[in-house]
């Protein structure tokens, strides 16, 4: 009897050591600080690119807090890092850069997130308007300040177009499509001369149209699932489906391999361009294209695809650090620098008026003026309400039922019944 | 492994111990040390599996019941999840491409693993190391590297397979548009990887029928193929029903081909033609924050098609060995 209870005390131990090892493991780093004190280091989640690398140098030398910069490519490897932080509550960053669909997203939790107002400066009138207040929770804190915008534009081949027998300089570019009619019918032109579609796929037009017709898309103000009964979705499907019966896309999927290698091999001639879609154009082409790619405005005036915020996770030791260093990494002289460095279109009003940022010539684009391109048309951007879901719904429903209407996998009917559907299991939250 | 186990029987019934405390001390140690240190030696494995394996599993199951928001609140809801599950048109779907995938994948592969292990058991063959590792590499080489290289092959604008099928005057196929093509492209990816995998397994079944059978069969007469069927494939069966069990779990858990196929989207393909189960169990449990109950629960119906699958497969080959 006695030796039982002694083996089970000794297996009861050696579980315990075992547990407390495994324990301690998972908690070495887990001290917490004294109030007041100073961190030592500060971590920066980041993906793609935001041009952060040298204004985090300035910061470290001002401040004498160490900044860990963590970058991650690609967006879709980038989210499931953030949730698995926000589902364990360890492992975030002390400042996340959230992208729109994201943030919208982690909007419907707002508990995970640091009221950013009371620990900065009043930035209400210092940004971009529709931009600040999409940083806001629904219960009113201030989840995220702005960093870029994606803005429109077009990425057209010059070489291609001259091949055509169209235009070729921005400006006779952009006479061509003061609509989107007009742009249709350019389309038409150029597979009557070619053979090809002008077009990628009528996926990024879409996304265009309907970033241009502002209010709300899938969702409305009280983020109820509208996708069947908005106008600007209705607008923008109905665009796509012109396009698609018009025959001018060459119906390759954004992201596909065959789109990818469409760059290089001029399967399309134009794609729709937010700013930080031009450094994708520019990889997938490679150097030996340079020069022949060229930006002009949209058909249909301004709108804005994209764009990211900076947050505070409640899980950071150290958040009044680092909402301070949010804000310095949004302050107008920051964003004109990262802009110049990798390109994120400034939102902070100062910075969109700064000289350098205006003056700025993409080389890569034929020396486009994309300073002033995007510029221009950041000014006109139509407020949106996204909605929780928005990225899930543009992704998961209305793209591929869009692009099964293109490549004639469905009806118009069956199509717009798929998306419809589909909407309302993805955009629930 | 079991041999030097038995060979260690429990100490008999403990004899009248001399009086010397000390001694019976020790003795008692040596017991308990033969009796229970194999459990200690086994115990790395069983904590390993409980903390990676049992641990997720059971809280996967209570996450079943729940309506359960990744980053935010769950509530209990029974088996609600589950009863969702059998009218969910989308689930079905992914079953079926599961099993379609499963089927078009494993059939060809398990055929051509027999042939080539078959070849490669022949003691005629030269320089057979060389074969035996060469067949394998396939297997060594990451996953996401294979899925991206085979997309590329299976592109419809600049696709080799497309300009091969172009040469003998077949239109060009758009390979992710359609069921069948999805399920060809991405089962031969499959293939391309476990087939190596599965003929050295099948291989070392081989090698473990006694020769001296072959020789009889030789001296009655039998020819080569007389022999395969009537001595190898029988003597096969146990390993062939490993071989099955095996590329049941894994095809029934396919993932990472077919997103990757999918350029990543979890939806795999515009109509969800190519959506397997696990990628549908994603799409819910982790792309959706709030279904990961849900998503959960199809983490489980899979469990139980597998084990049911499994089980199947086992009590055909008890009843064929028997």
């Amino acid at each position: 009897m006695s030796l039982t209870l002694r083996r089970s005390r000794v297996a009861a131990a050696a579980l315990a050591a075992i547990t407390a090892l495994g324990g301690l493991a998972a908690c070495g780093n887990d001290d917490t600080p004294a109030a007041g004190e100073k961190p030592a280091k500060l971590v920066v989640d980041t993906f793609g690119e935001f041009g952060y690398d040298e204004i985090i140098k300035q910061y470290e030398k001002d401040t004498g807090i160490k900044v860990e910069l963590r970058k991650t490519a690609q967006l879709n490897e980038y989210r499931p890092k953030i949730v698995r932080a926000l589902a364990t509550g360890r492992g975030a960053a002390d400042v996340i850069a959230l992208e729109e669909g994201i943030l919208n997203e982690f909007k419907a939790n707002p508990a995970n997130w640091v009221d950013l107002a009371p620990l900065v400066a009043d930035h209400s009138k210092d940004y971009l308007p529709w931009k600040y207040e999409l940083g806001k929770a629904p219960d009113g804190r201030l989840m995220g300040l702005p960093t870029d915008v994606g803005s429109l534009a077009v990425c057209y081949r010059r070489d291609l177009f001259q091949a055509a027998k169209l235009p070729v300089e921005r400006d006779q570019v952009a006479a061509l499509w003061p609509d989107w009619n007009a742009f249709i019918e350019t389309g038409k032109k150029y597979r009557a001369a070619t053979g090809k579609g002008m077009l990628d796929s009528v996926t990024t037009a879409a996304s265009a149209v309907m970033f241009q017709q502002g209010g709300d898309l899938f969702y409305d103000k009280q983020d109820k699932v509208v996708a069947d009964s908005s106008a600007a979705v209705k607008t923008s499907w109905d665009t796509a489906v012109a396009m698609a019966d018009a025959n001018i896309t060459a119906e390759t999927a954004t992201w596909s391999p065959e789109w990818s290698a469409g760059f290089k091999q001029g399967t399309f001639a134009a794609t729709f361009c937010p700013s930080w879609m031009l450094g994708i154009v520019a990889d997938n082409s490679g150097p030996e294209n340079k020069g022949k790619w060229d930006v002009a405005p949209v058909p249909g005036g301004a709108g804005n695809w994209g764009g990211s915020w900076l947050s505070v996770p409640q899980q950071s030791k150290f958040p009044k650090e680092a909402a301070k260093l949010a804000e310095y990494l949004t302050s107008a002289q920051s964003q004109v620098a990262a802009f110049k460095l990798k390109g994120p279109l400034p939102t902070n009003l100062e910075a969109l008026k700064n000289p350098e940022f205006l003056a700025y010539t993409n080389e890569y684009f034929n020396n486009a003026p994309t300073g002033k391109i995007f510029g221009d048309s950041v000014a006109n951007i139509q407020p949106l309400h996204l909605g929780p879901k928005h990225q899930a719904v543009k992704e998961n429903a209305f793209e591929p039922a869009l692009r099964s209407y293109e490549n004639g996998q469905a009806s118009k009917e069956k199509a717009w019944e798929q998306f419809t559907k589909d909407a309302a299991t993805q955009g629930a939250f | 492994m079991s041999l030097s186990a038995t060979t260690a029987p429990p100490p008999p019934a403990a004899p009248p111990r001399p009086p010397a405390a000390r001694r019976s001390r020790s003795h008692k140690l040596t017991r308990l040390d033969l009796k229970y240190s194999p459990y200690l030696y086994i115990a790395p494995f069983f904590l390993v599996f409980g903390v990676f394996g049992l641990y997720p599993m059971l809280r996967t199951a209570w996450m079943s019941l729940h309506d359960w928001n990744l980053i935010g609140d769950h509530s209990f809801i029974g088996f609600d999840n589950y009863t969702r599950l059998v009218t969910d048109e989308y689930f079905w779907n992914a079953t079926l491409n599961t099993f379609g995938i499963f089927l078009l994948s494993t059939v060809p592969q398990l055929l051509i693993a027999l042939f080539l292990a078959n070849l490669l058991n022949r003691t005629f063959l030269r320089a057979r190391t060389l074969f035996r590792m060469a067949i394998f590499m396939p297997n060594v080489v990451s996953v996401a590297a294979v899925a991206i290289v085979f997309g590329m092959l299976f592109q419809r604008d600049f696709g080799v397979i497309n300009w091969v099928l172009g040469l003998v005057g077949v239109n060009p196929v758009d390979w992710d548009a359609e069921r069948w093509s999805s399920w060809t492209a991405v089962a031969s990816m499959v293939n391309w990887r476990w087939t190596g995998y599965n003929t050295l397994i099948l291989l070392a079944g081989m090698q473990a029928i006694p020769r001296d059978l072959y020789e009889a069969a030789e001296l009655d007469g039998a020819g080569q193929w007389t022999q395969f069927w009537r001595i190898t494939l029988p003597m096969l069966t146990p390993t062939f029903v490993f071989v099955v069990i095996l590329s049941t779990i894994g095809g029934l858990q396919l993932f990472t081909e077919p997103l990757v196929f999918a350029n990543g989207n979890i939806i795999g393909g515009d109509q969800r033609e190519f959506q397997t189960l696990a990628m549908y169990m994603y799409e819910l449990g982790i792309e959706n924050l709030n279904t990961a109950g849900y998503g959960a629960a199809v983490a489980w119906a899979m469990f139980l098609m597998i084990a049911l699958v499994s089980l199947v497969n086992f009590l055909l080959v008890r009843r064929t060995v028997k």
